[in-house]
């Protein structure tokens, strides 16, 4: 009876582990990714009808996947590595998994500011982080900038998610990187009295609770509120719908962006498909899907955005290097423990 | 240990027999993630944690305590109750309950968790719905926030307590009728015999399936998580990725297996001071105490209200999102998704079970210091965080790979790539080592059922080790085994972090659909994948309860007493 499961089981171990992973036979290319698979795959298939090469694809947690990388080090499989944030690609960087790449479509289409100055990531989305504020209970010219939002006036009015959240850590990296550590603090503990709840849940679920009345005010990524002013859900519709958008420090450094990017690992087995995978994914028809497909911000000049992400009308984008943000977030991170920032 | 008369008394002083270097083996081999992890303490991480100890260390206890005293009492108070209630009183509804019961350990916590914020979030339709009512706006009323520790407790309780109930259930079935009847004779009631004979008997079994509900209370990152509750599973994360510094983050994990070894200590105890045997024959049916008028009633309410809100309200929620959704979401890949994840979890199930089988009856036989604490060591990935252990097993897995990379291109200028890394194997191997203490628990409680005295008739009787296991061990602990099987294939179904950091290319589970949807704060998007999870996960405990009520009426046959041994052979 044993030596029957037995076999049965090592059988089946053994038929799961051969399971073919890979079923290309002619030209592939490996990837990475930390952008979920519903958000890549549509633009990986297109890009695989265009030109013949098969791409393989892991999606999974930036963080993991990076130590797999690294641990997988020169045998690694991977040949490309997307993230959705900039601190992670530095963070790639910095563990030397990439390798500098330049050619003349990639410098052409990414503008200085979103790509690494050494050609090791390149970036392929814009994401800003801007202030949303509940129409009927405040009025635009309350707000002004994101060091404002420490005022005394906000107490009990804004909603924010966890110091968890790598958006927020590279918000206030963008702080640190403004003001200095010191004065960043202050705004931060500032910030954390004003909160109108303990810090919980997700964007969206920022946007919800502000449009049902438990805060005035919401730091979210733009294209979750995109999602939701697009999407099937009546009641999400109607809750976006209460907010608009406020661009802060215009008259200065800019709204917060951030980018979702990509890089070549240093293992690279088909260097020239992943060249030609970053190539496909900055192209304007790419470009064009991330603006219609998520409400992103296109980062190639000059592919249009859109509609929805029309009407919430031009910006400037805090100009500084992305890659300083990456290396303040460990700064970042223990400033909001200090502040208390759950 | 306690000394224990056994006839591997001979073989005691005999250190390098194969049973015991076969069973240290394999217990360092799935050890090897979580010592990986735990050798990073020796790296010196003094700033980042005085940082820690500083700011948020005290939190991460008292919030990892009380979320483990929170769910030990929530998953007790249910687990316990409903195992009494349907294995020996009768009363309407009973043998629905007897299965349904089970259904919430389908139920992953972090979808139970997205699904009652849906429900019961301050945005959601309860509140809005009352503040319409009443004319309410934020401030004017009172209700409990879903998304705190309080919450998390709860979410976590309703999914959990089905181990406790499990291993409950099945060692009240097993229990002695005689030992019933005697105290009922000696004089006591219903309920003093529950609490002095039932309960006293039936403690290991609980006792087991409460350290398995804690450890899995302790590894849970996703419900904490979305609920915003820091927790030493948050703080890991924060200061591994966060604060990229691997030596503090696995000095929190250290600290967190301390927790685990109270645990397991606990667990050790509570069976050394009662080994219970059953020593006469079950062929009678269990006493029942009909339960008429208002007591059936109050005994459906406590069987039907853990049902509903751990599965019926959190399933329906799911259903109508899923009606929303289905459409664009069932593809050709979606049934990819389904037979990987069933092949996976059987598969894994079934090695999990074969492993654990050959670990507790080598502690079994060979009771020393080292068998016990390898075996002990081997249990201890069930309380690690999934992607802790993922990169505990990535490591030296990938280690291991690039060597024999170097060394058959130094010897022989091929190359071998990545041998194990980003297969199936590094897969099914992180199961293992994350899910071994689920069916080594239950298979040790279905082991301690076996008396001694049937080892070593068996084994007068010409048996050998081996053979005692096959013929006399597995059709006694058939319901034990069975047990494992679901519990390791349920968790293997829901089985997110690990799979998430260890899959190969192109290959997806439905945990994997269902988190990436959620996550991105797709809730009805992700609502398919999650209800198929769910869905696939009744079949076994459907399969596994009809097996559990037969064994009773089967198994009572007389085993051994007064059927020979030697007719099986």
């Amino acid at each position: 009876m044993l030596r029957g499961r037995t076999c049965v089981a090592v059988l089946l171990v053994a038929a799961l582990t051969s399971i073919p992973t890979t079923v290309a036979i002619g030209a592939e290319v490996n990837l990475y990714s930390a952008r979920k698979e519903k958000l890549i795959k549509p633009l990986l298939d297109r890009f695989t009808k265009e030109t013949g090469i098969t791409v393989n694809l892991l999606t999974g947690r930036a963080d993991a996947l990076l130590k797999r990388l690294q641990a997988e080090g020169a045998n690694s499989r991977a040949d490309v590595f997307i993230t959705v944030d900039v601190g992670r690609l530095h963070r790639a960087r910095v563990a030397g998994v990439l390798q500098p790449i330049k050619t003349p479509v990639l410098n052409q289409a990414v503008p200085q500011s979103y790509r690494d100055p050494d050609g090791y990531w390149y970036g392929l989305s814009v994401r800003a982080r801007p202030i949303m504020y509940v129409k009927s209970r405040v009025k635009p010219s309350e707000l002004s900038t994101y060091e404002d939002l420490g005022n005394a006036k906000w107490k009990g009015r804004i909603c924010i998610r966890s110091s968890n959240n790598i958006y927020n850590q590279s918000l206030v990296a963008s702080m640190i990187i403004a003001n200095g550590e010191a004065r960043a603090e202050t705004w931060a503990k500032k910030l954390v009295a004003n909160f109108a709840r303990s810090p919980k849940g997700g964007d969206r679920d920022q946007i919800k609770a502000a449009a049902a009345g438990q805060c005035d005010i919401a730091i979210a990524n733009t294209y979750y509120l995109g999602a939701m002013l697009t999407g099937k859900d009546e009641a999400q519709r109607q809750a976006a719908e209460k907010l608009a958008i406020f661009w802060p420090n215009q008259s200065e450094r800019g709204v917060h962006v951030n980018i979702s990017g990509a890089g070549i690992t240093k293992s690279a087995k088909h260097k020239q498909n992943a060249i030609r995978l970053l190539e496909f994914l900055v192209s304007d028809s790419a470009q064009q899907w991330y603006a219609e497909a998520n409400n992103e911000y296109p980062v190639r000049p000059g592919v249009a955005r859109s509609a929805t992400v029309r009407a919430w009308g031009d910006f400037k984008a805090d100009s500084l290097g992305l890659a300083e943000l990456g290396k303040y977030n460990a700064n970042a991170l223990k400033l909001m423990d200090r502040a208390g920032w759950k | 240990m306690a000394t224990l008369s056994w006839v591997a008394t001979p073989f005691r002083g005999r250190l390098f027999d194969s049973w015991s270097i076969a069973t240290v083996s394999i217990a360092l081999l799935l050890a090897l993630p979580v010592i990986t992890v735990a050798s990073f303490v020796f790296y010196p991480a003094g700033e980042v944690w005085r940082h820690l100890a500083t700011t948020v260390l005290d939190d991460y206890v008292a919030n990892s305590l009380s979320l483990m005293i929170g769910v030990a009492i929530g998953t007790l108070a249910i687990g316990v109750s409903t195992a009494w209630l349907v294995t020996l009183c009768r009363f309407p509804g009973r043998r629905v309950f007897e299965w349904m019961l089970l259904l919430p350990l389908a139920m992953p916590a972090y979808i139970i968790a997205y699904t009652y914020t849906g429900m019961f979030d301050f945005a959601g339709p309860v509140q809005t719905t009352l503040r319409q009512w009443f004319g309410w706006s934020s401030g004017d009323y009172w209700f409990p926030e879903i998304r705190s520790l309080g919450g998390a407790i709860l979410m976590l309780s309703l999914v959990l307590y089905p181990y406790v109930y499990l291993l409950a259930r099945a060692a009240f079935l097993e229990q002695s009728v005689f030992a019933i009847d005697v105290s009922r004779t000696l004089g006591c009631g219903p309920w003093q015999s529950f609490f002095r004979v039932s309960l006293p008997a039936a403690r290991p079994a609980i006792v087991a399936g409460l350290s398995l509900a804690l450890m899995e209370t302790l590894a849970d990152y996703g419900t904490v998580q979305y609920f915003g509750v820091q927790t030493f599973t948050t703080g890991i994360f924060r200061t591994w990725f966060g604060l990229g510094d691997s030596a503090a983050a696995a000095q929190l994990s250290a600290l967190m297996m301390l927790f685990v070894f109270a645990l397991i200590l606990l667990e050790q105890r509570s069976r050394r001071q009662a080994r219970y045997y059953q020593l006469e024959s079950r062929s009678r049916p269990l006493p029942s105490y009909r339960l008429r008028g208002t007591r059936a009633a109050i005994a459906f309410m406590v069987c039907a209200l853990p049902l509903l809100s751990g599965f019926l309200l959190p399933s329906a929620q799911l259903f109508v999102w899923a009606v929303q959704t289905a459409g664009e979401m069932i593809d050709a890949s979606f049934l990819r998704l389904v037979a990987n994840t069933f092949a996976l979890a059987v598969g894994a199930a079934l090695l999990a079970v074969l492993v654990a089988l050959f670990m507790a009856y080598g502690r079994r036989l060979r009771d020393s210091t080292a068998v016990v604490l390898a075996v002990r060591l081997a249990g201890m990935g069930y309380a690690v965080p999934g992607t802790v252990i993922a990169v505990g097993v990535v490591l030296p897995l990938a280690w291991l790979d690039n060597a024999v990379d170097g060394f058959a291109r130094e010897q022989f200028g091929v190359s071998t790539g990545l041998l194990l890394s980003g297969t199936l194997f590094a897969l099914v191997f992180a199961y293992m080592v994350r899910f071994l203490a689920v069916a080594l628990q239950t298979v040790e409680a279905g082991l301690e059922k076996v008396t001694r005295s049937m080892d070593d008739a068996a084994r007068c009787l010409g048996y050998r080790a081996l053979e005692v296991v096959v013929k006399v061990h597995v059709p006694i602990m058939r319901t034990s085994l069975l047990t494992a099987l679901l519990l390791v294939f349920v968790d293997v179904m829901k089985e997110l972090p690990a799979t998430l950091v260890l899959r190969p290319f192109n290959f997806n589970t439905l945990a994997v659909r269902a988190y990436e949807l959620a996550s991105d704060e797709r809730l009805a998007d992700s609502a398919t994948a999650a209800l198929a999870i769910v869905l696939a996960g009744i079949i076994p405990v459907v399969v596994l309860s009809r097996a559990i009520t037969r064994s009773r009426r089967t198994q009572a046959e007389p085993l051994w007493t007064e059927k020979p041994l030697t007719s099986d052979m």
